[in-house]
């Protein structure tokens, strides 16, 4: 029982780095039909700039506060560079050449840092607390509490806020948001730098659990995207619950059934899902318009 | 009726009268040459390694092009297929000593099976679907090869893999795999003017189309993945022994992404392309070895290619040569219809062709369609009119099969097709047209129509073959009046023109009910009373018509009958003027006092 308490906080923790990924997936999706295949190479870029500035000697946070506004530039290069050149193209070229930006950035941070993992530590000199029978680790808290208050801002901004509710109309429908007066082009940037800057979070909160190395985006983005699946494609909710669903069952079948396979859960799961349920636990399916 | 026999005066397709293979005989004299070369010529070691790698690559990518290519779907686990045909010949081979032979089969189908399953599962789906789980299947694959110590030898590799006996030699081995090169390459080279490639051309361009015209879209879609899927493991197969050595980290996903750039640098199109995109991207990185020295820069730089690749050559160099040098190539000839476009449609039921009893169709809370009755009579034009949002061609969709009735039964010339996916309602003799117009737009005029012709079931051109689809699509083309264009592109066409087009792809399939979605929508006054002229020449003719449209006048001088719907209801259903005159129907148009 134990056991099953603590497998249980260390899948949600880490479930909720999947959902914080998955969440950038969903509005990049919304905002422009496309799936970015780069968005777990988000995660890695910004895990490899947190070891560059804490071995400057930064202090953690100013390290952190600049590493996601290196994400943050990094959207805008990856707007102007990959899709915004394809968006009157259909979605197959714009996937394709996504493929090839998470290619570029994985190698390009390889070419430069050499195949050895990195080591980042966490954000709290204490690690972790004993509460009862389970060990609290301090990270893995603060990723759960980070994924909370992301879920809860990501709410107020898309709900209450006009430029959420801009983001949402150019969503939704862009030549309609564009004939209102909305700038389609600047709320699709704006949609890019944010999911890269959420991908960011998402790696460097994960960046001292795991070891911070080039396979690191892939493989996170694989466990994202079976998320959003899971969970509903393109729905918000969806992502957040199938992410966190998708780590707690990754943790128990690396407990209870095979380690080296760990990584192929999230498959067999995304194959179940998509042969029985296709359109996830909240997703709705929708027939397109003859 | 009569379907076009063997023994008619054959002009239009004198070309087609020897078979193909024998037509194509330069490109066999010229494979012919390079396997005697590659039997013959003295190489070094290294050089034979090269041609090696580039011989079995260039068959993995033609499998790229094949799915990407002709059918527009992506497959990122090239390098899995590859994997598993090179493992079964591997394992075989050294391990449990069978016969070459043997192993090659069994990877192939091996790798045909995964394919066709993975295909399955997943191309019912959107694209985005199959590339992540192209590429979480890579990754199980590679975990699987690395894993698996007691099968694979985890990640020390296979040594010592068998070649046949035939092809001991290094040098015949070569041959041989430079002889598979060329045949399955002029397969792939065929197979884009087969009914299947045809299918898979039409379900790139318009998936929705595709389905309207008679092709079974999810089926053409899996062939097309497990057929690359195949060739991957022919490839690896061949692979194996060429090199007597595999080891997991060869078939990883980043080998997946070198086959992707090569097939989209040589064009994704042809396997012309597949081959010079193979041949490159190994020569390349041969004259730049020095880059190998720092890991990852090599592949950041084809990550980067496939970036400008997309963006500045989406049709690769193939494609860009094939655009540039389009003046200077002899022109398709152009063929002339021997006889007139002749509709036959099949009566099997009574007088009703269609009847339609209580459809209805609910989006959620909304009742687009609900309790609609419909009789067509056979031989009849019938008119089902109402306001803007009335459910009109909602009505159409689900007769047509795009969307599933919510209730109700749906009834044509005697069959009930109420369940049936639009591809089998197609077969079944239903031909439908476009309000906003769904061609193949990459293909020409001719070949868009000849796709239509292709219908499962079409009694007109029966067993006639190749010639007599040809002859079929340019009977309906010359019917529409633009016989002589039959060559350009649909690009190249008005919309006026192109609405015709569509018109005769589904006059090419000898439908048993022509549905036509607004054909006037958009088109000018000198183009609709062409319209109209051809409506009546069609069902003088005899062909069941059921038309929706805005336009009165065309309406009511054309159709006998009309059903009309308002709010999703039929409110009016009767003979053209007196339903016309009917209260109801004039109140629903011009509003009440």
């Amino acid at each position: 029982m134990d056991l099953v308490l603590q497998l249980l906080f260390t899948g949600i923790g880490i479930g909720a780095v999947y959902a914080l990924v998955a969440l950038g997936f969903v509005l990049i999706f919304r905002a422009t039909n496309v799936v970015n295949f780069a968005q777990g190479e988000f995660s890695m870029v910004a895990a490899y700039l947190m070891v560059v500035f804490v071995e400057l000697g930064w202090p953690y946070w100013l390290s952190f506060l600049c590493a996601l506004a290196g994400m943050a530039l990094l959207g805008v290069i990856f707007n102007l560079g990959v899709y915004y050149p394809l968006r009157h193209r259909s979605f197959l070229p714009v996937i394709i050449a996504t493929i090839g930006a998470s290619i570029l950035m994985a190698n390009s941070v390889l070419a430069i840092y050499g195949p050895q993992p990195q080591v980042l530590q966490g954000w709290f000199e204490t690690p972790g607390i004993q509460l009862g029978p389970v060990y609290l680790d301090s990270q893995y808290l603060l990723i759960i509490a980070v994924t909370v208050v992301l879920v809860i801002f990501n709410y107020w901004f898309f709900e209450k806020t006009m430029l959420g509710k801009k983001l949402q109309a150019t969503s939704q429908d862009k030549e309609m948001a564009s004939l209102l007066g909305i700038s389609v082009s600047s709320m699709i940037m704006i949609t890019f730098i944010y999911s890269a800057v959420l991908g960011g979070l998402a790696g460097i909160l994960v960046a001292p659990v795991l070891f911070v190395s080039i396979q690191m985006g892939s493989t996170i983005a694989l466990k994202a995207f079976a998320a959003t699946i899971i969970g509903g494609f393109g729905d918000v909710a969806g992502a957040i619950i199938g992410g966190l669903a998708l780590g707690v069952i990754e943790t128990f079948g690396a407990a209870y059934v095979s380690v080296p396979y760990k990584d192929g859960f999230a498959f067999l799961v995304l194959v179940a899902f998509l042969i029985f349920r296709p359109q996830g636990i909240f997703g709705e399916r929708v027939a397109e318009k003859a | 009726m009569s379907a076009p026999s063997d023994n008619l005066p054959v002009t239009a397709s004198a070309m087609s009268a020897r078979p193909a293979v024998l037509r194509h005989w330069p490109y066999f004299v010229g494979a012919a040459i390079l396997v005697a070369l590659s039997a013959t010529m003295q190489f070094d070691g290294y050089i034979h390694n090269i041609l090696m790698q580039a011989t079995t690559f260039a068959i993995a990518v033609f499998g790229l092009s094949v799915v990407l290519g002709l059918c527009g779907q992506i497959n990122l686990a090239q390098a899995a297929f590859f994997g598993i045909g090179a493992y079964a010949v591997g394992i075989g081979t050294s391990d449990y000593h069978l016969s070459y032979w043997l192993c090659l089969a069994g990877g192939c189908i091996l790798s045909l099976l995964a394919g066709a399953l993975l295909g399955a599962s997943t191309l019912r789906l959107g694209g985005h679907y199959l590339a992540m789980v192209t590429i979480s299947f890579q990754q199980i694959v590679t975990l699987v090869m690395i894993n698996t110590i007691w099968l694979t030898h985890g990640p020390d590799g296979v040594p010592r893999i068998g070649r046949p006996d035939l092809f001991q030699s290094s040098q015949s081995y070569l041959a041989y795999c430079v002889g598979m090169l060329a045949l399955v390459g002029y397969l792939v080279w065929r197979l884009a003017d087969t009914r299947l490639g045809r299918a898979m051309r039409a379900v790139r361009d318009n998936e929705l189309a595709a389905g309207v015209v008679g092709v079974d879209v999810f089926r053409t879609k899996v062939s097309a993945f497990a057929l690359s899927a195949v060739l991957g493991g022919l490839a690896g197969g061949l692979f194996a022994g060429g090199f007597a050595y595999v080891s997991p980290d060869q078939f990883s996903f980043a080998e997946s992404v070198v086959f992707l750039t090569m097939s989209l640098l040589g064009g994704v199109a042809s396997p012309i392309g597949s081959a010079i995109g193979t041949g490159l991207l190994i020569l390349i990185p041969e004259w730049l070895r020095f880059l190998k020295s720092v890991p990852g820069l090599y592949l950041a730089i084809y990550g980067l290619s496939v970036i400008l690749i997309i963006r500045y050559m989406p049709d690769g160099i193939w494609g860009f040569v094939n655009l540039a040098t389009t003046r200077w190539r002899a022109k398709a000839r152009l063929l002339t219809a021997r006889r007139a476009l002749k509709l036959a449609p099949a009566t099997v039921g009574g007088d009703i062709v269609l009847e339609v009893k209580g459809l209805a169709k609910y989006f959620g809370g909304l009742k687009a369609v609900d309790a609609v009755d419909i009789a067509v009579k056979r031989g009849s034009v019938h008119a089902l009119i109402g306001p803007n949002g009335s459910g009109k061609t909602t009505t159409l969709n689900v007769l047509s099969g795009l969307y599933k009735a919510t209730a109700g039964q749906i009834l044509l010339d005697g069959t009930d097709i109420t369940t049936m996916p639009p591809h089998q309602r197609t077969a079944a003799g239903l031909g439908r047209t476009f309000q906003n117009i769904r061609l193949f737009r990459s293909m020409t005029a001719l070949e868009n129509v000849e796709i239509g012709a292709e219908r499962p079931g079409n009694s007109m051109i029966a067993a006639g073959g190749d010639a007599a689809l040809t002859e079929r699509a340019m009977e309906a083309l010359t019917f529409v009046g633009l016989g002589s264009r039959a060559n350009e592109l649909i690009t190249s066409f008005s919309y006026g023109h192109q609405r015709l087009i569509e018109i005769a792809r589904a006059l090419a399939a000898n439908p048993t009910l022509l549905l036509l979605d607004e054909p006037a929508a958009g088109l000018n006054s000198t183009e609709k009373l062409e319209l109209h002229e051809l409506l009546k020449r069609i069902a003088a003719q005899g062909l069941t018509i059921l038309i929706i449209d805005h336009d009165m006048t065309l309406v009511s001088e054309a159709a006998q009958h009309i059903t009309v719907l308002n709010f999703g209801r039929r409110i009016a259903d009767g003979e053209s003027m007196a339903v016309l005159r009917h209260p109801d129907v004039v109140t629903a148009y011009l509003g009440s006092e």
